[in-house]
Protein backbone atom coordinates (compact mmCIF):
# COMPACT_ATOMS: atom_id res chain seq x y z
CA UNK A 1 0.00 0.00 0.00
CA UNK A 2 1.71 3.64 -1.38
CA UNK A 3 1.34 6.67 0.97
CA UNK A 4 -1.48 8.35 1.50
CA UNK A 5 -0.58 11.40 -0.38
CA UNK A 6 -0.20 9.21 -4.01
CA UNK A 7 -3.80 7.58 -3.49
CA UNK A 8 -6.12 9.27 -6.01
CA UNK A 9 -9.71 7.86 -5.92
CA UNK A 10 -11.07 6.31 -9.50
CA UNK A 11 -13.98 8.32 -10.55
CA UNK A 12 -17.01 6.01 -9.57
CA UNK A 13 -15.31 5.82 -5.82
CA UNK A 14 -14.03 10.17 -6.65
CA UNK A 15 -18.08 10.43 -6.68
CA UNK A 16 -18.70 8.31 -3.74
CA UNK A 17 -16.23 10.37 -1.46
CA UNK A 18 -18.14 13.83 -2.47
CA UNK A 19 -21.79 12.62 -1.82
CA UNK A 20 -20.93 11.03 1.15
CA UNK A 21 -20.78 14.06 3.45
CA UNK A 22 -24.24 15.07 1.98
CA UNK A 23 -25.63 11.89 2.80
CA UNK A 24 -24.48 11.48 6.49
CA UNK A 25 -25.56 14.73 7.08
CA UNK A 26 -29.06 14.26 5.64
CA UNK A 27 -29.43 11.05 8.05
CA UNK A 28 -28.37 12.72 10.97
CA UNK A 29 -31.08 15.29 10.66
CA UNK A 30 -33.42 12.70 9.96
CA UNK A 31 -32.44 11.01 13.47
CA UNK A 32 -32.47 14.29 15.07
CA UNK A 33 -36.50 14.98 13.83
CA UNK A 34 -37.44 11.63 14.49
CA UNK A 35 -36.12 11.60 18.32
CA UNK A 36 -37.43 15.21 18.92
CA UNK A 37 -40.99 14.54 17.06
CA UNK A 38 -40.92 11.34 19.01
CA UNK A 39 -41.28 13.14 22.19
CA UNK A 40 -43.08 15.94 21.37
CA UNK A 41 -44.97 15.50 17.15
CA UNK A 42 -45.70 19.47 17.34
CA UNK A 43 -41.89 20.38 17.32
CA UNK A 44 -41.00 23.12 14.99
CA UNK A 45 -37.36 23.08 15.36
CA UNK A 46 -36.15 19.88 13.28
CA UNK A 47 -39.80 19.37 10.76
CA UNK A 48 -39.96 15.81 8.83
CA UNK A 49 -39.70 15.79 5.44
CA UNK A 50 -44.12 15.64 4.91
CA UNK A 51 -43.51 18.96 6.03
CA UNK A 52 -41.33 20.27 4.03
CA UNK A 53 -43.06 19.24 1.16
CA UNK A 54 -46.35 21.02 2.75
CA UNK A 55 -44.79 24.13 2.87
CA UNK A 56 -43.03 23.78 -0.48
CA UNK A 57 -46.25 22.82 -1.86
CA UNK A 58 -47.73 25.97 -0.26
CA UNK A 59 -45.41 28.94 -1.15
CA UNK A 60 -44.19 27.42 -4.41
CA UNK A 61 -47.80 25.93 -6.10
CA UNK A 62 -50.13 27.70 -4.39
CA UNK A 63 -51.25 31.12 -4.75
CA UNK A 64 -50.83 33.34 -1.65
CA UNK A 65 -54.64 34.23 -0.08
CA UNK A 66 -53.57 37.64 0.95
CA UNK A 67 -52.02 38.68 -2.37
CA UNK A 68 -52.56 35.79 -4.82
CA UNK A 69 -49.17 35.54 -5.30
CA UNK A 70 -47.15 32.45 -5.15
CA UNK A 71 -44.39 33.55 -2.84
CA UNK A 72 -41.22 31.53 -3.67
CA UNK A 73 -40.94 32.76 -7.73
CA UNK A 74 -41.87 36.40 -6.50
CA UNK A 75 -39.49 36.29 -3.81
CA UNK A 76 -36.77 34.83 -6.17
CA UNK A 77 -37.68 37.05 -8.98
CA UNK A 78 -37.69 40.32 -6.55
CA UNK A 79 -34.10 39.22 -5.18
CA UNK A 80 -32.25 38.17 -8.32
CA UNK A 81 -33.07 41.58 -9.91
CA UNK A 82 -31.84 43.39 -6.97
CA UNK A 83 -28.78 40.72 -6.90
CA UNK A 84 -28.47 41.23 -10.68
CA UNK A 85 -28.60 45.03 -11.11
CA UNK A 86 -26.23 45.42 -7.58
CA UNK A 87 -24.04 43.00 -9.05
CA UNK A 88 -24.02 44.30 -13.25
CA UNK A 89 -23.11 47.91 -11.92
CA UNK A 90 -20.42 46.72 -9.12
CA UNK A 91 -18.58 44.86 -12.27
CA UNK A 92 -19.09 47.42 -14.61
CA UNK A 93 -17.88 49.94 -11.69
CA UNK A 94 -15.17 47.51 -10.65
CA UNK A 95 -13.75 47.04 -14.60
CA UNK A 96 -13.84 50.74 -15.27
CA UNK A 97 -11.93 51.86 -12.59
CA UNK A 98 -9.70 48.56 -11.53
CA UNK A 99 -8.31 49.32 -15.30
CA UNK A 100 -8.26 52.89 -15.55
CA UNK A 101 -6.10 51.98 -11.81
CA UNK A 102 -3.55 49.40 -13.09
CA UNK A 103 -2.97 51.00 -16.13
CA UNK A 104 -2.68 54.49 -15.75
CA UNK A 105 -0.06 55.66 -13.14
CA UNK A 106 -1.62 58.86 -12.73
CA UNK A 107 -4.85 57.66 -11.50
CA UNK A 108 -3.49 54.83 -9.63
CA UNK A 109 -1.75 57.63 -7.52
CA UNK A 110 -5.00 59.53 -7.06
CA UNK A 111 -7.24 57.09 -6.83
CA UNK A 112 -5.65 53.40 -5.05
CA UNK A 113 -5.89 55.30 -1.38
CA UNK A 114 -9.36 56.25 -1.46
CA UNK A 115 -10.21 52.78 -2.86
CA UNK A 116 -8.33 51.46 -0.10
CA UNK A 117 -10.07 53.38 2.66
CA UNK A 118 -13.68 52.53 1.20
CA UNK A 119 -13.17 48.73 1.16
CA UNK A 120 -12.11 48.99 4.87
CA UNK A 121 -15.39 50.40 5.61
CA UNK A 122 -18.32 47.51 7.06
CA UNK A 123 -20.74 48.22 4.15
CA UNK A 124 -23.45 46.75 6.87
CA UNK A 125 -22.59 49.89 8.51
CA UNK A 126 -23.20 52.54 6.42
CA UNK A 127 -26.90 50.58 5.44
CA UNK A 128 -28.72 52.89 8.00
CA UNK A 129 -27.44 55.94 5.85
CA UNK A 130 -28.06 54.07 2.50
CA UNK A 131 -31.44 53.92 3.81
CA UNK A 132 -31.72 57.79 5.08
CA UNK A 133 -30.49 58.77 1.68
CA UNK A 134 -32.32 56.40 -0.82
CA UNK A 135 -35.37 56.18 1.29
CA UNK A 136 -36.20 52.05 2.02
CA UNK A 137 -37.24 51.07 -1.92
CA UNK A 138 -35.18 49.46 -3.96
CA UNK A 139 -32.24 52.01 -4.44
CA UNK A 140 -30.86 50.88 -1.06
CA UNK A 141 -30.48 47.41 -1.60
CA UNK A 142 -28.77 47.75 -4.86
CA UNK A 143 -26.55 50.56 -3.64
CA UNK A 144 -25.43 48.26 -0.39
CA UNK A 145 -24.49 45.24 -2.89
CA UNK A 146 -22.42 47.66 -5.34
CA UNK A 147 -20.74 49.42 -2.30
CA UNK A 148 -20.26 46.24 -0.51
CA UNK A 149 -18.63 44.49 -3.78
CA UNK A 150 -17.49 47.39 -5.85
CA UNK A 151 -14.43 48.64 -3.68
CA UNK A 152 -13.16 44.57 -3.62
CA UNK A 153 -13.78 44.37 -7.67
CA UNK A 154 -12.18 47.73 -8.61
CA UNK A 155 -8.59 46.61 -6.24
CA UNK A 156 -8.92 42.93 -7.55
CA UNK A 157 -9.40 44.20 -10.91
CA UNK A 158 -6.20 46.77 -10.54
CA UNK A 159 -4.00 44.19 -9.36
CA UNK A 160 -4.60 41.40 -12.38
CA UNK A 161 -4.53 44.41 -14.48
CA UNK A 162 -0.64 45.28 -13.00
CA UNK A 163 0.17 41.49 -13.06
CA UNK A 164 0.13 41.69 -16.96
CA UNK A 165 3.50 41.01 -18.06
CA UNK A 166 5.37 44.17 -18.51
CA UNK A 167 6.75 42.68 -22.09
CA UNK A 168 3.36 42.82 -23.19
CA UNK A 169 2.70 46.41 -22.92
CA UNK A 170 6.16 47.62 -24.56
CA UNK A 171 5.78 45.43 -27.20
CA UNK A 172 2.18 46.58 -27.80
CA UNK A 173 3.45 50.17 -27.87
CA UNK A 174 6.26 48.88 -30.65
CA UNK A 175 3.45 48.11 -32.65
CA UNK A 176 2.18 51.63 -32.04
CA UNK A 177 -0.29 51.91 -29.79
CA UNK A 178 -1.44 54.40 -27.66
CA UNK A 179 -2.60 54.59 -24.24
CA UNK A 180 -6.64 53.90 -24.88
CA UNK A 181 -5.96 51.09 -27.60
CA UNK A 182 -3.78 49.33 -25.17
CA UNK A 183 -6.64 49.66 -22.74
CA UNK A 184 -9.23 48.61 -25.42
CA UNK A 185 -6.70 45.62 -27.24
CA UNK A 186 -4.46 44.72 -25.11
CA UNK A 187 -5.92 44.72 -21.39
CA UNK A 188 -9.54 44.93 -21.29
CA UNK A 189 -9.90 41.36 -23.58
CA UNK A 190 -7.48 40.01 -20.88
CA UNK A 191 -9.22 41.19 -18.05
CA UNK A 192 -12.72 40.36 -18.48
CA UNK A 193 -11.96 36.36 -17.61
CA UNK A 194 -10.49 37.36 -14.52
CA UNK A 195 -13.24 39.68 -13.34
CA UNK A 196 -15.82 36.89 -13.99
CA UNK A 197 -13.32 35.02 -11.55
CA UNK A 198 -13.87 38.04 -9.25
CA UNK A 199 -17.08 38.56 -9.58
CA UNK A 200 -17.95 34.74 -8.74
CA UNK A 201 -15.43 35.08 -5.56
CA UNK A 202 -18.01 38.00 -4.23
CA UNK A 203 -21.14 36.53 -5.24
CA UNK A 204 -20.93 35.12 -1.58
CA UNK A 205 -21.10 38.46 0.00
CA UNK A 206 -23.27 39.87 -2.45
CA UNK A 207 -25.93 37.89 -1.01
CA UNK A 208 -24.49 38.51 2.03
CA UNK A 209 -25.67 42.28 1.63
CA UNK A 210 -28.79 41.94 -0.26
CA UNK A 211 -30.54 39.53 2.69
CA UNK A 212 -29.13 41.25 5.39
CA UNK A 213 -31.35 44.84 3.53
CA UNK A 214 -33.56 42.50 2.58
CA UNK A 215 -33.98 41.46 6.48
CA UNK A 216 -34.09 44.56 7.98
CA UNK A 217 -36.70 46.94 5.46
CA UNK A 218 -38.60 45.03 2.22
CA UNK A 219 -42.22 43.97 1.35
CA UNK A 220 -40.19 40.93 -0.63
CA UNK A 221 -37.54 38.53 -1.45
CA UNK A 222 -36.03 35.55 -0.30
CA UNK A 223 -34.28 37.17 2.60
CA UNK A 224 -37.46 39.06 3.17
CA UNK A 225 -39.07 36.00 3.84
CA UNK A 226 -37.12 33.53 5.91
CA UNK A 227 -37.03 36.56 8.31
CA UNK A 228 -40.70 37.46 8.49
CA UNK A 229 -41.02 33.44 9.15
CA UNK A 230 -38.51 32.78 11.58
CA UNK A 231 -41.62 34.88 13.97
CA UNK A 232 -43.35 31.81 13.48
CA UNK A 233 -40.74 29.54 14.00
CA UNK A 234 -41.34 28.01 10.45
CA UNK A 235 -38.57 25.86 9.94
CA UNK A 236 -40.34 23.89 8.18
CA UNK A 237 -40.38 26.79 5.22
CA UNK A 238 -37.18 28.52 6.31
CA UNK A 239 -35.10 25.38 5.86
CA UNK A 240 -36.12 24.93 2.09
CA UNK A 241 -36.19 28.77 1.36
CA UNK A 242 -32.31 28.56 2.58
CA UNK A 243 -31.69 25.10 0.30
CA UNK A 244 -33.32 27.16 -2.22
CA UNK A 245 -30.72 30.46 -1.97
CA UNK A 246 -28.19 27.99 -1.63
CA UNK A 247 -28.73 26.72 -5.08
CA UNK A 248 -29.16 29.38 -7.10
CA UNK A 249 -25.96 30.95 -5.76
CA UNK A 250 -24.41 28.03 -6.77
CA UNK A 251 -26.29 27.93 -9.90
CA UNK A 252 -24.89 31.39 -10.75
CA UNK A 253 -21.65 29.94 -9.70
CA UNK A 254 -21.70 27.58 -11.71
CA UNK A 255 -22.95 29.73 -15.07
CA UNK A 256 -20.28 32.22 -14.90
CA UNK A 257 -17.92 29.01 -14.73
CA UNK A 258 -19.55 27.73 -18.13
CA UNK A 259 -19.61 31.03 -19.57
CA UNK A 260 -16.09 32.15 -18.90
CA UNK A 261 -15.08 28.66 -19.97
CA UNK A 262 -17.26 28.96 -23.33
CA UNK A 263 -16.10 32.76 -23.91
CA UNK A 264 -12.51 32.64 -23.10
CA UNK A 265 -10.75 29.26 -24.10
CA UNK A 266 -7.40 30.82 -24.42
CA UNK A 267 -7.40 31.71 -20.61
CA UNK A 268 -8.33 28.58 -19.51
CA UNK A 269 -5.71 27.14 -21.65
CA UNK A 270 -3.24 29.31 -20.28
CA UNK A 271 -4.21 28.96 -17.16
CA UNK A 272 -3.52 25.06 -17.53
CA UNK A 273 -0.09 25.82 -18.51
CA UNK A 274 1.16 27.88 -15.36
CA UNK B 1 25.60 57.82 -41.54
CA UNK B 2 25.04 55.28 -38.70
CA UNK B 3 21.75 53.79 -37.85
CA UNK B 4 21.77 54.08 -34.12
CA UNK B 5 24.96 55.97 -32.11
CA UNK B 6 25.70 56.03 -28.79
CA UNK B 7 27.35 59.54 -27.53
CA UNK B 8 28.96 58.37 -24.35
CA UNK B 9 26.00 56.71 -22.56
CA UNK B 10 26.01 56.40 -18.96
CA UNK B 11 23.06 54.67 -16.83
CA UNK B 12 22.88 54.37 -12.87
CA UNK B 13 20.58 53.83 -10.14
CA UNK B 14 21.57 55.87 -7.63
CA UNK B 15 24.84 54.97 -7.16
CA UNK B 16 25.23 52.03 -8.63
CA UNK B 17 26.86 52.70 -11.66
CA UNK B 18 25.48 49.81 -14.41
CA UNK B 19 27.03 51.35 -17.83
CA UNK B 20 29.48 53.48 -18.48
CA UNK B 21 31.31 55.10 -21.63
CA UNK B 22 29.25 53.78 -23.83
CA UNK B 23 30.28 54.51 -27.93
CA UNK B 24 29.18 53.62 -30.58
CA UNK B 25 28.33 54.41 -34.35
CA UNK B 26 26.42 51.03 -35.69
CA UNK B 27 26.43 51.10 -39.55
CA UNK B 28 23.11 50.13 -40.83
CA UNK B 29 21.97 47.09 -41.96
CA UNK B 30 24.56 45.65 -38.99
CA UNK B 31 23.45 42.73 -37.26
CA UNK B 32 24.50 43.29 -33.62
CA UNK B 33 25.28 40.86 -31.30
CA UNK B 34 25.47 41.32 -27.45
CA UNK B 35 27.11 39.02 -25.11
CA UNK B 36 28.53 39.02 -21.54
CA UNK B 37 28.06 37.78 -18.35
CA UNK B 38 25.12 38.21 -16.59
CA UNK B 39 24.57 41.58 -14.64
CA UNK B 40 26.92 43.43 -16.72
CA UNK B 41 24.01 45.49 -18.38
CA UNK B 42 23.20 44.27 -21.86
CA UNK B 43 19.11 44.17 -20.65
CA UNK B 44 19.73 47.70 -19.45
CA UNK B 45 21.45 48.59 -22.59
CA UNK B 46 18.49 46.96 -24.79
CA UNK B 47 16.11 48.87 -22.56
CA UNK B 48 17.27 51.71 -23.25
CA UNK B 49 17.75 51.13 -26.77
CA UNK B 50 13.63 50.63 -26.34
CA UNK B 51 13.21 54.10 -24.64
CA UNK B 52 11.93 51.64 -21.64
CA UNK B 53 14.68 53.20 -19.72
CA UNK B 54 16.45 56.36 -20.44
CA UNK B 55 20.17 56.78 -19.98
CA UNK B 56 21.66 58.97 -16.78
CA UNK B 57 24.25 60.83 -18.98
CA UNK B 58 24.72 60.71 -23.07
CA UNK B 59 22.41 60.40 -25.92
CA UNK B 60 21.42 57.83 -28.30
CA UNK B 61 20.88 58.88 -31.81
CA UNK B 62 19.28 56.84 -34.46
CA UNK B 63 19.73 58.29 -37.74
CA UNK B 64 21.33 61.19 -36.30
CA UNK B 65 17.88 62.50 -34.30
CA UNK B 66 17.38 61.43 -30.66
CA UNK B 67 15.81 58.98 -29.70
CA UNK B 68 12.10 58.79 -28.92
CA UNK B 69 10.56 59.42 -26.08
CA UNK B 70 8.83 56.49 -25.60
CA UNK B 71 8.75 53.47 -27.22
CA UNK B 72 7.49 53.63 -30.79
CA UNK B 73 6.96 51.53 -34.14
CA UNK B 74 10.38 52.22 -35.67
CA UNK B 75 11.84 49.93 -32.84
CA UNK B 76 10.51 46.11 -32.77
CA UNK B 77 11.16 44.04 -30.23
CA UNK B 78 11.34 40.19 -29.23
CA UNK B 79 11.49 39.28 -25.61
CA UNK B 80 12.23 35.74 -24.42
CA UNK B 81 8.74 35.68 -23.08
CA UNK B 82 5.32 37.08 -23.28
CA UNK B 83 5.81 38.73 -26.57
CA UNK B 84 2.60 37.95 -28.12
CA UNK B 85 -0.97 38.12 -26.37
CA UNK B 86 -2.45 35.36 -25.38
CA UNK B 87 -5.89 36.38 -26.11
CA UNK B 88 -5.39 37.00 -29.93
CA UNK B 89 -5.24 34.16 -32.39
CA UNK B 90 -2.11 34.06 -34.20
CA UNK B 91 -3.61 35.93 -37.28
CA UNK B 92 -5.08 38.39 -35.00
CA UNK B 93 -1.62 39.04 -33.00
CA UNK B 94 0.40 40.01 -36.67
CA UNK B 95 -2.89 42.32 -37.41
CA UNK B 96 -2.99 43.69 -34.29
CA UNK B 97 -0.47 45.96 -35.05
CA UNK B 98 -1.72 47.01 -38.78
CA UNK B 99 -4.79 47.72 -36.79
CA UNK B 100 -3.56 50.04 -33.99
CA UNK B 101 -2.33 52.28 -37.13
CA UNK B 102 -5.48 52.11 -39.25
CA UNK B 103 -7.97 52.85 -36.21
CA UNK B 104 -7.21 55.56 -33.93
CA UNK B 105 -9.36 54.96 -31.73
CA UNK B 106 -10.43 51.51 -30.97
CA UNK B 107 -7.37 49.61 -32.08
CA UNK B 108 -10.00 47.35 -34.21
CA UNK B 109 -10.77 46.93 -38.20
CA UNK B 110 -14.09 45.45 -39.43
CA UNK B 111 -15.31 44.70 -42.63
CA UNK B 112 -13.32 45.18 -46.22
CA UNK B 113 -10.29 47.28 -43.93
CA UNK B 114 -9.96 44.20 -41.63
CA UNK B 115 -10.08 41.59 -44.52
CA UNK B 116 -7.09 43.25 -45.89
CA UNK B 117 -5.64 43.64 -42.63
CA UNK B 118 -5.61 39.62 -42.20
CA UNK B 119 -4.20 38.72 -45.95
CA UNK B 120 -1.08 41.06 -44.78
CA UNK B 121 -1.05 39.51 -41.49
CA UNK B 122 -1.15 36.00 -43.43
CA UNK B 123 1.71 36.95 -45.81
CA UNK B 124 4.03 37.78 -42.54
CA UNK B 125 2.54 34.54 -41.69
CA UNK B 126 3.95 32.52 -44.41
CA UNK B 127 7.40 34.34 -44.45
CA UNK B 128 7.99 32.67 -40.83
CA UNK B 129 6.48 29.25 -41.59
CA UNK B 130 3.10 29.85 -39.69
CA UNK B 131 0.71 29.49 -42.26
CA UNK B 132 -1.20 26.08 -40.61
CA UNK B 133 -1.27 27.57 -37.29
CA UNK B 134 -3.39 30.87 -38.18
CA UNK B 135 -6.44 30.47 -36.24
CA UNK B 136 -4.77 29.05 -33.27
CA UNK B 137 -3.81 30.54 -29.49
CA UNK B 138 -0.23 31.13 -28.57
CA UNK B 139 -0.71 28.60 -25.63
CA UNK B 140 -2.00 25.99 -28.46
CA UNK B 141 2.06 27.09 -30.01
CA UNK B 142 5.31 25.41 -29.10
CA UNK B 143 7.92 27.63 -27.68
CA UNK B 144 9.64 28.03 -31.02
CA UNK B 145 6.31 28.31 -32.70
CA UNK B 146 5.57 31.39 -30.22
CA UNK B 147 8.79 32.98 -31.33
CA UNK B 148 8.21 33.19 -34.59
CA UNK B 149 5.09 34.51 -34.17
CA UNK B 150 6.70 37.53 -31.92
CA UNK B 151 8.64 38.05 -34.90
CA UNK B 152 6.07 38.30 -37.32
CA UNK B 153 4.24 40.35 -34.90
CA UNK B 154 7.12 42.72 -34.91
CA UNK B 155 8.12 42.84 -38.50
CA UNK B 156 4.68 43.54 -39.61
CA UNK B 157 5.70 47.00 -38.40
CA UNK B 158 8.50 47.37 -40.72
CA UNK B 159 10.65 48.50 -38.19
CA UNK B 160 14.54 49.94 -38.82
CA UNK B 161 15.67 48.53 -35.62
CA UNK B 162 14.93 45.04 -34.41
CA UNK B 163 15.47 44.72 -30.71
CA UNK B 164 15.71 40.49 -29.59
CA UNK B 165 16.08 40.02 -25.94
CA UNK B 166 17.51 36.29 -25.64
CA UNK B 167 14.85 35.49 -27.78
CA UNK B 168 16.21 32.11 -28.72
CA UNK B 169 17.10 31.21 -25.10
CA UNK B 170 14.20 29.06 -24.21
CA UNK B 171 13.86 26.60 -26.98
CA UNK B 172 15.18 23.43 -27.79
CA UNK B 173 18.93 23.20 -29.75
CA UNK B 174 17.67 22.09 -33.25
CA UNK B 175 14.64 24.44 -33.19
CA UNK B 176 17.13 27.48 -32.12
CA UNK B 177 19.38 26.38 -35.35
CA UNK B 178 15.57 26.71 -37.46
CA UNK B 179 15.04 29.97 -35.69
CA UNK B 180 18.55 31.39 -36.68
CA UNK B 181 17.77 30.56 -40.68
CA UNK B 182 14.72 31.92 -40.36
CA UNK B 183 16.21 35.47 -38.30
CA UNK B 184 19.24 35.74 -41.27
CA UNK B 185 16.77 35.30 -43.99
CA UNK B 186 14.32 37.53 -42.57
CA UNK B 187 17.11 40.44 -41.66
CA UNK B 188 18.99 40.04 -45.89
CA UNK B 189 15.38 40.40 -47.15
CA UNK B 190 14.74 43.41 -45.21
CA UNK B 191 16.64 46.87 -44.31
CA UNK B 192 16.55 46.72 -40.71
CA UNK B 193 19.42 47.06 -38.16
CA UNK B 194 18.82 43.87 -35.76
CA UNK B 195 20.13 44.00 -31.55
CA UNK B 196 20.64 40.37 -30.41
CA UNK B 197 21.04 40.33 -26.80
CA UNK B 198 22.20 36.28 -26.00
CA UNK B 199 23.99 34.17 -23.04
CA UNK B 200 25.22 32.10 -26.13
CA UNK B 201 28.43 32.78 -28.13
CA UNK B 202 28.22 30.43 -30.76
CA UNK B 203 24.70 31.70 -31.60
CA UNK B 204 26.58 35.72 -31.16
CA UNK B 205 29.02 35.08 -33.95
CA UNK B 206 26.95 32.37 -36.55
CA UNK B 207 24.21 35.98 -36.65
CA UNK B 208 25.92 38.77 -36.38
CA UNK B 209 28.17 41.41 -38.62
CA UNK B 210 29.62 42.23 -35.03
CA UNK B 211 29.60 41.21 -31.64
CA UNK B 212 29.90 43.77 -28.56
CA UNK B 213 30.94 41.85 -25.67
CA UNK B 214 30.28 44.04 -21.99
CA UNK B 215 31.77 43.37 -18.96
CA UNK B 216 32.72 44.95 -15.80
CA UNK B 217 36.34 46.59 -16.14
CA UNK B 218 37.00 46.65 -12.65
CA UNK B 219 37.00 42.88 -11.23
CA UNK B 220 37.13 43.60 -7.35
CA UNK B 221 34.36 42.80 -5.54
CA UNK B 222 34.15 46.55 -3.72
CA UNK B 223 34.40 48.44 -7.06
CA UNK B 224 32.30 46.91 -9.08
CA UNK B 225 29.61 48.91 -7.67
CA UNK B 226 30.95 52.37 -8.70
CA UNK B 227 32.52 51.41 -12.04
CA UNK B 228 29.93 50.16 -14.60
CA UNK B 229 30.14 47.83 -17.58
CA UNK B 230 31.12 49.00 -20.59
CA UNK B 231 32.01 47.37 -24.02
CA UNK B 232 35.36 45.65 -23.49
CA UNK B 233 35.37 43.69 -27.07
CA UNK B 234 33.97 44.83 -29.77
CA UNK B 235 34.15 42.40 -33.03
CA UNK B 236 33.33 43.05 -36.49
CA UNK B 237 32.90 39.93 -38.46
CA UNK B 238 32.65 39.71 -42.46
CA UNK B 239 30.48 36.31 -43.96
CA UNK B 240 34.08 34.70 -44.49
CA UNK B 241 35.62 35.38 -41.12
CA UNK B 242 36.71 32.05 -39.41
CA UNK B 243 34.96 32.79 -36.47
CA UNK B 244 31.65 32.32 -38.53
CA UNK B 245 32.77 29.51 -40.37
CA UNK B 246 33.68 27.64 -37.19
CA UNK B 247 30.43 28.66 -35.32
CA UNK B 248 28.31 27.33 -38.46
CA UNK B 249 29.83 23.94 -38.31
CA UNK B 250 28.61 23.47 -35.11
CA UNK B 251 25.07 24.97 -35.97
CA UNK B 252 23.03 21.63 -34.96
CA UNK B 253 23.38 19.20 -32.17
CA UNK B 254 23.64 16.56 -34.94
CA UNK B 255 26.94 17.99 -36.63
CA UNK B 256 27.91 18.77 -32.84
CA UNK B 257 27.72 15.06 -32.25
CA UNK B 258 29.58 14.17 -35.58
CA UNK B 259 32.37 16.17 -34.24
CA UNK B 260 32.54 15.17 -30.99
CA UNK B 261 32.49 11.18 -32.66
CA UNK B 262 34.91 11.88 -35.12
CA UNK B 263 37.57 13.51 -32.90
CA UNK B 264 36.67 11.05 -30.18
CA UNK B 265 35.04 8.15 -30.73
CA UNK B 266 34.87 6.04 -27.70
CA UNK B 267 33.03 8.97 -25.82
CA UNK B 268 29.23 8.30 -27.38
CA UNK B 269 28.01 8.68 -24.09
CA UNK B 270 29.32 12.53 -23.15
CA UNK B 271 26.46 14.68 -23.22
CA UNK B 272 26.40 17.19 -26.12
CA UNK B 273 27.56 20.35 -24.58
CA UNK B 274 24.90 22.42 -23.92
CA UNK B 275 24.85 25.58 -25.97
Amino acid sequence: MGRLINRKPDKQFGTLLALLPFVLLLIAYMIGSEIRLAENPNDKLLPGFTKFADAIQRLAFQPDRRTGDYLLWTDTLASLGRLGAGMGIATLIGGLFGIAIGLIPLIRQGLAPLVAVLSMVPPLAVLPILFIVFGLGEVSKIVLIVFGIAPFLIRDVALRVQELPTEQMIKAQTLGADSGQIALRVVLPQIWPRLIDSVRLSLGPAWLFLIAAEAVASQSGLGYRIFLLRRYLSMDAILPYVAWITLLAYVLDFILRRLQIQLFPWFIAERRQE
Amino acid sequence: MSAVSFKNVWKSYGQQVVLEQINLEIAERSFVSIVGPSGCGKSTFLRMLLSQEKPSRGAILIDGQPLAEEPSSERGVVFQRYSVFPHLSVVENVALGLEFEQSRWFGKLFGAAKRDVLENAEQMLKAVGLENARDKFPSALSGGMQQRLAIAQALVKKPRILLLDEPFGALDPGIRADMHDLMLRLWEESSMTVFLVTHDLREAFLLGTRVLTFDHYRQREEEIGYYGATIVYDVPLKSSDPLKQQAKSFDTPQTLLQQQETQNPSRRDDPAPKS
